[in-house]
């Protein structure tokens, strides 16, 4: 069990890192779906079956999407790759590389010292979860629907904004 | 040898986190970042569901369902906000959307 | 009678105010009665109390009349009172009526100036000044007598002040005469300091009582009285604003330069003479300041070419004398000399006055010449100046002054052979340069044709003013002449009589002789170098030798360019170098400094989203960083 977490873990950073680096969007869109199916793995390694059905339908399975259709809606071309290769000079990645190495050890650091026990990969089955969100945690489940209802509006408003203003500007669409 | 050592998950999630704080840093085109962020918020509920294990508890796994629930409400909102700023400025640079003068 | 002193100087002040206030919605007419009535009734009062006086003096030979007390603040409650005494009479007799006939002679001389309300009520305020400083009982009332002349010396000399050169000669002048006022002023704080009281007479008495001859403490107070005197008189080394101070209109120049505020410091030097004689260091330095000045003057006189400068020079030398005479102890011989010199000077004048402007403001004399039967009544005026400045002997009043000081300078106790040398050298230059005038104006061709004549108003003034400059002086006859004593026998009711070592009757003879036949020579050297063979002068000046010495001459021994280089450059330099005012750079650099970092603080304000990301980053790897520093320690 050990060796498949280290597997899963390595394919989620290796991904992640492919995300990051990745000059077109639809590849590094792709690659961020790798890393999302890692996680949902180790989720499953540390008996978190729920999180990890929900990791794959709705993170990867609906907001992965959601991604895509953006995406595909912008439509990046050739000529967008090769200004995402022209914007990613060492000048910029070196400073945030800095920071994020400083900070990386930091982390590995503070996590690493004293131990906090082992999992045996037992489950904490989606019952015992269900029974969490229906009984204490009930108002935050609420509202997080309200959240939810905040944000459909006010997509909803944004687009059809957006259309309205495309029509007057006689459809005139700025190539990027 | 017989589990996984909790820290290491944590160790996991913190890996992944930073690498999207990188992203954020580093990347100029506004989806790449809202992608960034997305992996930031993955990375943070891969935390909670790894403490959330080791306690057995399903405080873990619930805070995940928020989590995720925000990443579904900002992402729409963010995607959308980004298609406003490609019908404003006429490109997806986040340097350009700026009209400080100094 | 004498309760009516007060008048004397408050006349011309009301006259003053009047015209200040009103003088510009007058007419010409009646701004001229005032302002020469108010100076006229002055003098007549001034008679009557001198003839009063005079007749029946009263107790102790002096008349103190109180005023009112200033201030009364800790030990210092100085009286504003005004002292009548044989001195102050005499001063104030000879300064209103000079004053009089002067401000008559204005009432046409300045007929067509603009500001003709302005200059009689300047006037007025310098002739109440001089007779508040004249009759002041306490050196305070006399210290504000002496900035009021200097005041109103400054505004008569800028009078035309639509011409920045007068404007200047103005400023020189106050700030020049400033230097001796400061150090009368100084000398005035130290004698409150040691005696404690400012009332001349009071000082006069007490200071030989706590003083031994020469001690640090009467050269000082002596030393400093007299820095106040040379700066008034135009003495070495304060002389060099006088001749620039001819700027003024020519009724100024006879008035104030001439006559009156000038002789301000001998007065000055006669009234406290007991700090002198109880220092007799620093009256011996009178002496001298006194020859020197006389010759040098005398020397750069011969040098000027325009009249009112020789004139000026010549007050300079005049002045000279009465300092010399002041120094060997002659104090009556030199208020003998200031009265017959301000008639003469004044005549001298408002005779050349009426010259220049009857040639249109030409003041060269090589641009004068033959003018004696255009204008004859400037011309004998003029001559019977001259006359009276050279010494002329025994029938011009300045002989028997002159000669007065010259006898005491050899006879008196601190005097000396030098001192008379001197003397006598200057009475030689002084016919020279005299007479120069007279045949360069009135004599040879004429080369500017007059425009006008003079009308009553002059004439008048020169008249008066020439028979006082011939009759005064029988007042004082040498000893050798005839014993007619009376203008000292006057003054010593309030001055110590004129003592000297006795000597034989032919040395007096010498001397005589001597006093008179200088003063000839001189004339007749004049004539032969100016009439007889005009063109000699010319020929010495061109040569090298010649042209140096009357560049030098001309430019007064180069005192002006010694102090420009010494004083005036480094001062105007360093003013300039610190034209952006060094305390203000630091004010300047504050606000430089804040908004150097204000606009680096801006920088963080970028709007670029990424920046504001590294920012929290870099934030939470500090908090970070510090959690595990503080999580080292146990």
């Amino acid at each position: 069990m050990l060796y498949a977490f280290y597997i899963a873990s390595a394919v989620a950073v290796i991904s992640t890192l492919g995300v990051i680096t990745g000059r077109h969007a639809v590849h590094a869109l792709l690659y961020f779906i790798i890393s999302l199916l890692a996680v949902a793995m180790i989720f499953l390694l540390f008996g978190a079956h729920f999180a990890a059905a929900l990791e794959v339908i709705i993170y990867a399975g609906a907001i992965m999407v959601l991604f895509v259709f953006v995406m595909m809606m912008l439509n990046p071309g050739p000529r967008s790759v090769r200004k995402e290769r022209h914007r990613l000079s060492p000048g910029t990645w070196a400073c945030p590389a800095v920071l994020a190495l400083i900070l990386t050890a930091e982390l590995i650091f503070l996590l690493a010292s004293g131990t906090v026990g082992f999992h045996d990969g037992t489950a904490v089955t989606p019952r015992e979860v269900g029974m969490a969100l229906f009984g204490p945690y009930l108002l935050g489940v609420e509202l997080v629907s309200i959240l939810l209802l905040a944000g459909l509006v006010g997509a909803y408003h944004l687009a059809w904004r957006l259309g309205v203003s495309r029509a007057d500007g006689a459809g005139e669409g700025r190539q990027s | 040898m017989n589990g996984i050592p909790v820290e290491q998950g944590l160790i996991v999630a913190g890996l992944l986190f930073v690498l999207g704080v990188a992203g954020v840093l580093i990347r100029r085109n506004v989806l790449f970042i809202l992608l960034s962020l997305e992996i930031m918020l993955n990375a943070s509920g891969l935390a909670f569901v790894v403490a959330g294990a080791r306690w057995l508890q399903p405080d873990g796994q619930v805070m995940f369902v928020f989590i995720l629930a925000v990443a579904a409400a900002e992402v729409a909102l963010g995607l959308a906000l980004i298609l406003w700023m490609y019908h404003w400025y006429g490109t997806l640079d986040g340097d350009r959307a700026c009209s400080m003068r100094g | 009678m004498f309760e009516l002193i007060w008048l004397i100087p408050l006349l011309p002040f009301a006259g003053f105010a009047v015209l200040a206030l009103a003088g510009s919605r007058l007419s010409r007419g009646v701004v001229s009665v005032i302002g020469t009535g108010s100076v006229g009734l002055s003098a007549a009062l001034a008679v009557a109390t001198f003839a009063g006086f005079s007749i029946s003096p009263p107790p102790g030979n002096a008349y103190v009349l109180p005023l009112w007390r200033w201030v009364t603040v800790g030990g210092f409650s100085p009286q504003v009172s005004l002292c009548l005494d044989a001195l102050s009479a005499v001063m104030v007799l000879a300064v209103t009526v000079v004053s009089f006939f002067i401000l008559l002679y204005s009432s046409e001389h300045m007929a067509r100036e603009e500001g003709f309300s302005r200059f009689f009520a300047c006037m007025d305020l310098f002739v109440g000044s001089m007779l508040t400083l004249v009759l002041a009982d306490n050196l305070l009332v006399l210290y504000l007598g002496w900035e009021g002349v200097g005041l109103c010396s400054y505004l008569l000399i800028g009078f035309r002040y639509e011409d920045s050169a007068n404007v200047r000669a103005a400023n020189k002048a106050f700030i020049v005469t400033r230097i001796g006022d400061t150090a009368l002023a100084i000398g005035l704080i130290l004698l409150f300091i040691q005696l404690d009281t400012l009332s001349i007479r009071e000082i006069l008495v007490q200071a030989p009582q706590r003083w031994s001859p020469d001690s640090g403490v009467a050269v000082w107070a002596a030393l400093l009285i007299l820095g106040g005197a040379v700066g008034k008189s135009a003495q070495l080394p304060l002389q060099v604003w006088l001749p620039d101070a001819m700027a003024g209109p020519t009724p100024v120049s006879a008035l104030i330069h001439a006559a009156t505020m000038v002789a301000a410091g001998v007065y000055l030097v006669a009234r406290t003479h007991v700090l002198f004689t109880l220092a007799p260091s620093v009256g011996g330095l009178v002496a001298v300041v006194g020859a020197v000045t006389l010759l040098m003057a005398a020397a750069s006189a011969l040098a000027q070419s325009d009249v009112k400068r020789v004139l000026a020079w010549s007050t300079i030398s005049q002045i000279g004398y009465m300092f010399l005479a002041l120094g060997v102890g002659a104090w009556s011989a030199a208020i003998f000399h200031f009265m017959t010199h301000a008639f003469f000077k004044a005549l001298l004048f408002l005779s050349a006055g009426v010259v220049i402007a009857a040639l249109g403001e030409e003041r060269d004399m090589g641009r004068m010449g033959g003018l004696r039967r255009d204008l004859p009544a400037a011309f004998w005026t003029f001559l019977i100046g001259a006359s009276s400045l050279s010494a002329l002997p025994l029938v011009t009043a300045g002989f028997y002054s002159k000669d007065l000081i010259l006898f005491m300078a050899w006879t008196s106790g601190t005097g000396g052979p030098w001192l008379w040398a001197a003397g006598i050298a200057g009475s030689f230059l002084t016919g020279l340069y005299a007479f120069r005038m007279v045949f360069l104006i009135f004599f040879g061709e004429r080369r500017t044709a007059p425009a006008e004549r003079p009308g009553r108003a002059v004439t008048i003034p020169l008249v008066v003013l020439a028979f006082f400059s011939l009759v005064s002086g029988f007042l004082q006859m040498p000893a050798a002449l005839a014993p007619v004593t009376i203008f000292s026998d006057f003054l010593s009711r309030s001055l110590p009589p004129l003592r000297g070592v006795p000597v034989s009757f032919t040395t007096e003879v010498i001397l005589f002789l001597d006093a008179m036949i200088m003063p000839v020579l001189g004339i007749a050297a004049a004539w032969w170098l100016y009439l007889r063979r005009p063109g000699l002068p010319e020929r010495w000046a061109g040569t090298a030798a010649g042209s140096a010495l009357r560049r030098f001459w001309h430019s007064g021994w180069g005192f002006d360019g010694l102090y420009g280089a010494v004083f005036v450059r480094p001062f105007t330099s360093f003013a300039r170098l610190n034209r952006d005012d060094a305390v203000d750079l630091i004010y300047g650099g504050l606000a430089w400094y804040s908004a150097g970092l204000s606009s680096l603080l801006t920088r963080t304000q970028s709007g670029r989203l990424r920046r504001y990301a590294i920012g929290i980053v870099a934030g939470v790897v500090i908090a970070l960083g510090l959690v595990i520093w503080f999580k080292e320690s146990p």
